[in-house]
C-alpha cells in the first residue's frame, strides 16, 4: 500500500525524521489556513499523487510541472490553482494521468547538497538494507549502473537491529562534516525505526539534503507498506487513498480477488498467480493484448467467479474474455457453473474462450456445452490463447 | 528414490482442526500419506478422524513428534500465527517445516529466517502448495502428499519439478504425466519474497538424487533466485533442465498476486531471467504449454532418457 508524500512526512516527523515544514490543502478554501502554518518566504507547491516524476510531469491542460518553486506564499497560493483538481501525467502514471486532489505546501529549503537514502528488503539476504548515495535527486538505478562506487549499503541483522557502526559506515561514505554527520546519524536511526515499526516495505528519501547551516532534511518521501501486515496497523490503513486506486481494483479487493488493470483488450480470469501471469504472457505471445491480471484464487466459489466476471466486463476496452482454469483441487464444474451463471446475469456479447483442465473436467465441459451459450472451448492453454486472439483481432 | 519426502515419511499437520488444514489432511490421508498427528493448541487429546483413520491431536509440535515419530510438519495456521508455528517446528528439531499459509507479514519472515540460522529444520514456503512424491497406486496413490497439490495428476517417475507458483507446478506435472512420464518429487517453494528453501537448494537436491533424470525449473518476475539457480546449473548440473519464467507482460512495480512477484529493476524482469536461462544452457519453454516438451528437447539434446 502506498501513501502520499505529505502523509509520509507526517509519519517521518512522528519518528523524529526532520523534514521541511509543510501543510496540505485539499481544496482552494484550505490554501490560506495551510499557508498560514508556514513562515513567509520561498515556498514549494507540490502535487500529491501516488506516482513519481511529478516535477517533470505535464497537466492535461498543458501546464508544465507538478512541483513548483515560488518566491512568496502569495505566489504559491496562485500556483496551487494551476494544479489542484487538474490531471497530471508523468512518466509513471500512464497516458491517463492522475487527478491532483491534494496540494502540499512546504518551505523551500536552501540546499547545500543532495543525497539519496532508502530502506528496503534485500531478498537475496532476507534482511533490510539501507542504501545511501552521494548522488541525490537523480534516478538511483542509473547511479548504480554507471557509478556503483558512489552507492553505500548496509544489511541489517533483524535480531540486533541497526548498529551504530553501520550508521557510521554510511555517513563516512557520504563524506559529511561533523555537524552534518551528527544530524544524519539521528535521521538514519529514526528512519530505520519508522521502517521497522510500521512494517514498511520501502522508504525512499530522494533527495535527502544538507543545508548551509548543516541541517539534514528529508526533502522528498516515498513510502510503501507490506499489505500482509496492515492488519496490525490500523493507523496506516487510515492513510489509504481510494482516489489513487483503479475502481475495478477496489471492487475486486472486496471479493478477495487479485486484479490489476492493464491497457489491452483481452480480459483474463485465471486461478493461481503464476498461471494468471503466464496467461497474460501467452496472449501477448500470440499477438494479443491482455486487459488485466486476475487471480480468482485456489478455492474460488461460484459467487467469486460471478463477481470476477462483472469486474472484467466493467472495463470498456475489453473485446474478448479468456478463462483459464487448472482445477487442481478446485472442481472444474463449479467454475463452469459460475461462468454460466455470470454470463446469464450480465448478458455477454463478447467472444468467450474457456480452457478447463483438472478435477472433474468432463462435468465442467458438459455444463458449458449444455448451457446453450456461445462458448469456445480450448484444449490447451496455447490453443485457447490462439483462439481468443483470433476472435478479438 | 525422491527428495525430501518419501511414502514412509510421517507427517503432522499444524492447524488440522481448521477448515483448510482439515480438508487437505483428509486428501493426504486419501492419497495414502502417513498423517500421524495433528497440532492445535488447546485441543490436545482429541482426534481427527477420516475414513477409518484416527489421527491424535497434540497441544505442541514437540509432543506430537515425541509421541508419533513425525519428522515433517505441514503448516495451515493463519498468517498472524504462522511465523510462530514455523519456529515451533525448528525448536522441536523436525526435519522439514512446510508452510502453506499465504499472507504472512514480511517482517515476521525476516525474523523467523534469522532465528532459524543454524537450525537443522529445513523450511519450505511459506505461501506454497507443498510437496508431492508420487506413489505407485491408481492416480499415484501411496505416495507422500504434503500441502494442497492435487495428487492424482502425478505419476511416479524421474522428473523433478520446482516452482514458486502452485498452478504452474500443476501444469508442468500434468504435462509430464500426460506424456507417459512421471515425477520423482514436485516441490512448490512459494511466492513470497522471503522464503525458506530456494530454487537453488532444490536444484542441488535433484542433482544429487539418482532417481531424478531431468528437471523443470519454474520461476517468475522479482528477486534473483532463478538467476542464482541457473548459474549454478551451468557450472554443476549434468542433467537436462527446462525453464519457464512467468510475468513477461507484468507492469513494473505492481505486485502480481504473489507478494514476491514484482519487478523491482532491470535485473528481475522475465526478459532478463530468460536471457540468463538461455546463457546457462537451460531449455526455455516459450509458453507454459511447452514446459514438458522443452524438457524433452533438452533431454534429447543430451541423449538422456526421462523414462
Amino acid at each position: 500500500m502506498n501513501i502520499h508524500e505529505y502523509q509520509a512526512k507526517a509519519l517521518f516527523e512522528k519518528f523524529g525524521v526532520p523534514v521541511p515544514k509543510g501543510a496540505p490543502a485539499k481544496s482552494a478554501a484550505e490554501y490560506d489556513s495551510a499557508l498560514a502554518q508556514l513562515p513567509d518566504g520561498p515556498t514549494m507547491v507540490k502535487s500529491q499523487i501516488h506516482a513519481g516524476g511529478r516535477g517533470k510531469g505535464t497537466f492535461t491542460d498543458g501546464f508544465k510541472g507538478g512541483v513548483k518553486f515560488c518566491k512568496t506564499k502569495a505566489d504559491a497560493k496562485e500556483m496551487a490553482g494551476n494544479m489542484l483538481g487538474k490531471t497530471l501525467v508523468t512518466a509513471q502514471t500512464g497516458a491517463a494521468g492522475r487527478k491532483v486532489q491534494t496540494i502540499y505546501f512546504t518551505v523551500a529549503s536552501d540546499i547545500k547538497k543532495e543525497y539519496y537514502l532508502a530502506i528496503l528488503l534485500d531478498r537475496a539476504t532476507s534482511k533490510p538494507v539501507i542504501v545511501a548515495s552521494t548522488e541525490g535527486g537523480v534516478e538511483i538505478e542509473k547511479v548504480a549502473h554507471e557509478t556503483p562506487e558512489k552507492i553505500f549499503k548496509v544489511f541489517i541483522d533483524p535480531a540486533y537491529g541497526l548498529a551504530d557502526y553501520q550508521i557510521r559506515e554510511l555517513i563516512f561514505g557520504l563524506k559529511l562534516n561533523a555537524t552534518e554527520s551528527k544530524n544524519a546519524a539521528k535521521l538514519i536511526k529514526n528512519l530505520y525505526a519508522m521502517f521497522w515499526e510500521t512494517d514498511a516495505s520501502m522508504v525512499e528519501v530522494n533527495p535527502m539534503i544538507t543545508t548551509p547551516d548543516d541541517q539534514v532534511l528529508a526533502l522528498d518521501a516515498k513510502v510503501s507498506f507490506d499489505s500482509n501486515a496492515l492488519y496490525r496497523h490500523p493507523e496506516i490503513v487510515a492513510l489509504r487513498d481510494l482516489n489513487e486506486e483503479d475502481p475495478k481494483e477496489i471492487e475486486a479487493s472486496k471479493f478477495d480477488l487479485a486484479y490489476i488493470a492493464l491497457d489491452g483488450n483481452i480480459a483474463c480470469l485465471v486461478n493461481g498467480a503464476g498461471l494468471a501471469m503466464s496467461t497474460m504472457d501467452i496472449i501477448k505471445h500470440y499477438g494479443g493484448n491482455p486487459a488485466n491480471f486476475l487471480d480468482v484464487g485456489g478455492g474460488a466459489s461460484k459467487e467469486k467467479v460471478v463477481a470476477a466476471f462483472k469486474i472484467i466486463l466493467g472495463d470498456a476496452n475489453v473485446k474478448g474474455i479468456f478463462v483459464n482454469i487448472f482445477g487442481g483441487i478446485m472442481d472444474c464444474n463449479v467454475i463452469a457453473e459460475g461462468i454460466v451463471q455470470a454470463v446469464k446475469e450480465v448478458g455477454l456479447k463478447l467472444p468467450l474462450v474457456v480452457r478447463l483442465e483438472g478435477n472433474n473436467v468432463a462435468a465442467g465441459k458438459k455444463t458449458l456445452a449444455e448451457s446453450g451459450l456461445t462458448i469456445v472451448s480450448g484444449d490447451t492453454m496455447a490453443d485457447a490463447a490462439q483462439k481468443i486472439v483470433k476472435l478479438v483481432a | 528414490m525422491s527428495i525430501l519426502i518419501s511414502p514412509e515419511t510421517k507427517i503432522m499437520v499444524q492447524g488440522i482442526t481448521g477448515a483448510f488444514g482439515g480438508k487437505h489432511a483428509q486428501l493426504s490421508i486419501d492419497y495414502g500419506t502417513q498423517v500421524v498427528a495433528g497440532v492445535t493448541p488447546g485441543k490436545g487429546g482429541q482426534f481427527f478422524e477420516h475414513s477409518g483413520v484416527k489421527v491424535p491431536i497434540f497441544n505442541t509440535v514437540a509432543e506430537a513428534a515425541a509421541a508419533t515419530g513425525a519428522t515433517v510438519s505441514a503448516i495451515f495456521v493463519p498468517p498472524p500465527f504462522a511465523g510462530d508455528a514455523i519456529l515451533e517446528c525448528a525448536a522441536a528439531g523436525l526435519d522439514l517445516a512446510i508452510c502453506i499459509t499465504e499472507g504472512i507479514p514480511v517482517k515476521d519472515m525476516i525474523r523467523v529466517k534469522r532465528a532459524m540460522t543454524g537450525s537443522k529444520t529445513r523450511l519450505i514456503g511459506p505461501n506454497c502448495p507443498g510437496l508431492v512424491t508420487p506413489g505407485t497406486g491408481d492416480g499415484s496413490k501411496g505416495g507422500c502428499r504434503i500441502g494442497i497439490a492435487p495428487g492424482y495428476i502425478h505419476k511416479k517417475g524421474h522428473v523433478g519439478v520446482v516452482s514458486r507458483s502452485g498452478t504452474l507446478t500443476y501444469e508442468a506435472v500434468y504435462q509430464i504425466t500426460c506424456k507417459g512420464l512421471g515425477q520423482s518429487t514436485s516441490v512448490g517453494i512459494g511466492g513470497d519474497p522471503v522464503n525458506g528453501t530456494s530454487h537453488l537448494d532444490v536444484i542441488k537436491l535433484f542433482n544429487e538424487d539418482p532417481d531424478t533424470k531431468g528437471i523443470i525449473l519454474i520461476g517468475e518476475i522479482g528477486g534473483s533466485a532463478e538467476v542464482e539457480a541457473a548459474r549454478w546449473i551451468k557450472a554443476n548440473c549434468k542433467k537436462p533442465v527446462a525453464g519457464f519464467i512467468a510475468g513477461a507482460t507484468a507492469p513494473a512495480g505492481r505486485r502480481m498476486g504473489h507478494a514476491g512477484a514484482v519487478v523491482g529493476g532491470h535485473e528481475d524482469t522475465a526478459e532478463a531471467k530468460i536471457a540468463v536461462f538461455k546463457e546457462c544452457g537451460i531449455e526455455v519453454a516459450a509458453t507454459p504449454t511447452d514446459m514438458a516438451d522443452a524438457l524433452l528437447r533438452a533431454a534429447e539434446r543430451m541423449g538422456v532418457s526421462l523414462a
